[in-house]
């Protein structure tokens, strides 16, 4: 099956998208969603298989009670319309000590249940948590720029901006921060996003479980280049990964405080390139702030303190 | 001189905030000119402008909801479409418009729609419901009301003057620092909200004081018709978050103005911080917004099914649970900051806890219509599009309180449809079933029957088709505030989408019709008996329109649904009740202090964002003077003589006593 970059393959069913499909796909969803195979519900990476799980699960729970709900509402609606002469009317009933029970109890369960999924689920998948495997993990340090994602590998000594490349199988342990306002790194066909905020640093833990290439981007809104601030994420076998990573260590630019103050400027929409050298230590400057802060639209009209503009 | 201001603030290169705002420009002029021809200005200034009476504040306070609906609207309109177009294309509106567009739309509808029109719905009903003459600080409520039309202004001149934030609804740091949006932008946002922010939490110091202290004589709390307990449930959490909104916001203008670090990436500020508290007043805020919908809906589904409110006390526990629980969830909106496991989880199952109560609501409201003889009037015909919607919505809420699941749809499509889902399904549904079912009691008409079943088949069917998409692509990965996109699968659910948005258009344009039409036929759609949908509580024992001072007659309440145990008796007894005796009422007098202090603080807050300060000083000293001017004022109530009272009652209460007597109680 061929795959997309966003992770859809080819289907009918989105050429035959109507309107009354629209309407009728939450009823259903569970089962056009698993036969379309959007990025979510199709993931390739353990965390996101098991993210999936839970999500169907969960839902699974809920539309126990909320078909059962809505059909009761257009039934009673129905039936004891005003017209219908066989309904009985019960001008005065408002209590019964029965039924209060059973719809406190009804919901609580539920929710006990829910909750239970939702307290192990956290555990479990907590994106800080790293991931039981024999092969260790690869570190990737991921820094989130005004417009896009720089990803260094501190023990490959490369660094890459808007493309990832790793090797399938192998457990990744991503520490990301941001050089200036916040994003979020997320890969929907692997599983878990996280925030990148300045200053600080999050931990996440993916692992592509099989070769495959992979729409990433930033979910969290972070001004006008935001559209663009995305990337392909190659997962590719192990041999390939480490001749990628020679052939990255012979050409291209060196990545230290001269040349990250360049990229930490604002640009829209840049092409995937790749550092030979990268700084081991960079990612600790940026997040300890040593390396200050990117800095943000110069211009504007008339001038930035007004309505300022980025040139795209 | 001017500060910041000057001629190219003005977006000349831009044709549509441009065309719009000529466009609006023309339409106020006409109508200013309209009004000041007719000779009509006195009479507004004197009945409306001024009015201190909770009923007119209460219409305009609607008024100013529906006026920003239509503009928050075309920002949906905008952003639907150029998510249709902006297929590996930069579509029709640049990344800086669009920030603009989809901040403003969030702001505008939250803040100048969704508040409004609730706060508007219970001024005007709650004081009637309790059988009393007006809320405990009427001028205070005035005050309000303009200081809400002032934030909505500043947020509208920004369209033309400057630019608005493009941060988002919620300015997150460090993007709305100083360093990252040094434009006006933020700072527009900043001052509207703290402005219309003070006339929010003084309307929730009013309302609660009123049904804590003003009710009618037997009006004991748990007699009370469920709409005011879910009005005091909503404004104690008014009373309780917006504070903390304020502080928050303070903060942030300090960083911005005054060079401080509470949220900045330097000096030890930190947004985390920011998002913890904006959220801490965010998700109360989202209560305060359905919980006063939530009663709408309460007394609608009890009238038109001829029945009482099933399992009323239970409705109040749910309704303060409801109010209490949701002070404990917050941090469900950032899951994906990396707290960890245990804060996740805790923060998770408190968050599914709150879907007990809301879950016996529905069950309440399902079983108040079973054994009933429900009309589908459109008032009930939009509460059982709700009850049907927001169970949806609701299971897409709790399905992302998962936290396991919040990983992959957080700040995705799929929450923005999941609170569309609750917030279009929730509170609008509420907000027009309440506009439909009070407005013969506020004009003493009721609204075009047909055009109201045609604008609702067009709201439902159109929400379906604009939000169910969003679901689908926010599976399929796609983020919200996208301003373009290269990814062929997502482009034909977005289409349907926008042909959503057109459906609700038609919705939207058939309301507008029916208010019109129903205008223009007012005469064959009066309602002479004060009590058009056979009601059973006290709002409509009053004449439509109620007079100035609501009742002639403070009512005596006797039980649990105060005006249908009256009807009972005046039937049991097959006559009217002995004529009362009646005496002087003192009436609060008209204050043009509201209006006046809104006029400074509209001043003040566009030299603030423009950096006058010559204008902010003296706007300032205005608006102190204006309240001084206030607190020494002689004379604070008018006298209406009985037996102008007694005139103005007898008119009606033949119609009034004729009707209950004609055997609509059954």
């Amino acid at each position: 099956m061929s795959t997309r970059p966003d992770g859809l393959p080819d289907g009918p069913c989105h050429r035959s998208a109507s309107a009354k499909a629209a309407r009728c796909a939450v009823f259903v969803a569970p089962i056009i969603l698993t036969a379309c195979q959007p990025a979510v519900l199709d993931p390739k990476g353990v965390v996101g298989i098991a993210e999936k799980t839970i999500l169907i699960d969960s839902l699974a729970i809920m539309l126990a009670i909320v078909v059962p709900t809505i059909a009761a509402t257009f039934a009673f609606a129905w039936w004891f319309r005003a017209s219908n002469t066989r309904a009985t009317y019960l001008p005065d009933w408002e209590y019964s000590g029965r039924i209060e029970l059973i719809v406190w109890s009804i919901p609580l369960l539920v929710i006990m249940l829910l909750g239970g999924v939702a307290w192990i689920g956290s555990h479990e998948l907590d994106p800080a948590k790293p991931l039981a495997s024999n092969t260790p993990p690869l570190e990737v340090q991921a820094v989130a720029l005004d417009w896009k994602w720089l990803f260094i590998y501190p023990d490959q000594r490369v660094a890459s901006v808007n493309q990832l490349v790793v090797p399938a199988g192998t457990p990744i342990h991503f520490s990301l921060t941001s050089a200036s306002v916040m994003n979020a790194f997320f890969v929907p066909r692997l599983g878990s996003m996280i925030y990148t905020m300045n200053g600080m640093t999050t931990q996440l833990n993916l692992r592509a479980d099989a070769p495959g290439t992979f729409r990433g981007l930033s979910s969290h809104y972070s001004g006008d280049g935001f559209s663009d601030m995305h990337f392909d994420v190659q997962a590719v076998p192990a041999e390939r990964f480490a001749a990628w990573i020679d052939a990255t260590r012979n050409s291209g630019p060196s990545l230290d405080a001269e040349s990250y103050a360049a990229l930490a400027r604002q640009s829209v929409n840049t092409t995937p390139f790749t550092f030979r050298a990268a700084d081991p230590d960079l990612f600790q400057q940026i997040v300890t702030q040593q390396l200050p802060p990117g800095p943000g639209p110069q211009t504007g009209r008339p001038d930035p303190s007004v309505s300022p503009r980025t040139e795209h | 001189m001017l500060g910041k201001l000057s001629w190219a603030a003005i977006p000349f290169d831009q044709p549509i905030p441009l065309f719009t705002a000529a466009l609006v420009g023309v339409a106020i002029i006409c109508v200013l000119a309209w009004v000041t021809l007719k000779g009509w200005l006195p009479y507004l200034w004197r009945e409306w402008i001024t009015s201190v009476d909770h009923k007119r504040i209460g219409i305009m306070y609607i008024l100013l909801a529906m006026v920003m609906l239509l503009r928050g609207f075309a920002d949906a309109i905008m952003m639907r479409s150029q998510q249709a177009l902006a297929f590996q294309s930069e579509g029709y509106l640049p990344p800086e418009h669009y920030d603009q567009i989809f901040s403003a739309h969030g702001t505008l509808m939250i803040f100048f729609v969704a508040m409004p029109f609730v706060i508007g719905l219970m001024n005007f009903v709650m004081p009637l419901q309790l059988g009393i003459r007006d809320v405990a600080f009427p001028t205070l409520n005035s005050v309000s009301f303009w200081l809400t039309a002032t934030g909505a202004l500043l947020v509208n001149i920004s369209l033309v003057v400057g630019e608005f934030a493009r941060t988002g609804w919620l300015p997150y740091p460090p993007l709305s620092e100083l360093t990252y949006s040094p434009g006006v932008g933020v700072d527009y946002y900043l001052w509207s909200l703290q402005i219309s922010g003070v006339g929010t939490l003084l309307t929730g110091v009013n309302f609660v004081t009123t049904v804590l202290k003003i009710r009618a004589p037997g009006m004991t709390l748990m007699r009370m018709p469920m709409f005011c307990w879910t009005t005091l449930a909503s404004n104690l959490l008014i009373v309780a978050a917006f504070p903390i909104l304020t502080a928050t916001l303070a903060m942030l203008l300090l960083d911005r103005y005054l060079g401080f670090h509470f949220f900045t990436n330097e000096a030890g500020g930190n947004l985390m911080m920011f998002m913890n508290l904006i959220w801490a007043w965010g998700h109360p805020e989202v209560y305060i917004l359905i919980l006063p919908a939530f009663g709408i809906f309460s007394e609608v589904i009890s009238t038109f099914s001829g029945k009482p409110l099933f399992g009323y006390r239970s409705m109040v526990m749910a309704t303060m649970a409801i109010c209490v629980l949701s002070f404990t969830v917050w941090l469900h909106h950032f899951f994906t900051m990396g707290a960890g496991a245990d804060v996740n989880a805790i923060f998770g199952i408190a968050s599914m806890i709150i879907a007990v109560p809301t879950g016996v609501k529905v069950f309440n409201w399902l079983f108040t219509m079973y054994g009933g003889r429900v009309v589908y009037s459109p008032p009930m015909l939009w509460s059982i599009g709700f009850m049907v919607t927001f169970v949806i919505g609701g299971m897409t809420g709790v399905l992302m309180a998962v936290p396991p699941a919040d990983f992959v749809l957080h700040n995705s499509l799929f929450l923005v449809a999941h609170f569309h889902n609750v917030i279009i399904g929730g509170v609008l549904f509420g907000a027009f079933a309440g506009y439909t079912y009070w407005f013969p009691k506020a004009f003493g008409f009721r609204l075009h029957d047909g055009l109201g079943r045609a604008s609702f088949w067009c709201w439902i069917v159109g929400f379906y088709v604009a939000f169910m998409p969003l679901y689908v692509v926010g599976l399929m990965g796609m983020t919200r505030r996208m301003q373009h996109y290269d990814v062929p699968e997502w482009r034909p659910w977005l289409l349907i989408a926008a042909g959503g948005a057109a459906i609700i258009l038609v919705g939207i344009i058939l309301q507008i019709a029916q208010l019109v039409v129903s205008i223009r036929r007012r005469e064959e759609l009066r309602d002479e008996t004060g009590d058009p949908w056979n009601g059973r509580s006290l709002e409509w024992a009053t004449p439509s329109p109620p007079p100035a001072f609501n009742f002639a007659v403070l009512p005596s309440v006797e039980g649990d649904e105060a005006y249908w145990g009256i009807k009972q008796r005046t039937r049991q007894q097959a006559r009217l009740g002995e004529e009362p005796s009646y005496a002087d009422i003192e009436i609060p007098r008209n204050s043009p202090t509201g209006f006046t202090c809104a006029f400074f603080a509209t001043f003040m807050g566009f030299a603030l964002i423009w950096h006058i300060w010559w204008i902010v000083a003296l706007a300032a000293l205005g608006a102190f003077a204006t309240f001084v001017i206030f607190a020494w004022r002689d004379e604070v109530e008018y006298v209406i003589p009985a037996d102008a009272v007694a005139r103005i009652d007898r008119d009606n209460r033949t119609a009034r006593g004729e009707f209950a007597l004609s055997g609509a109680v059954s």
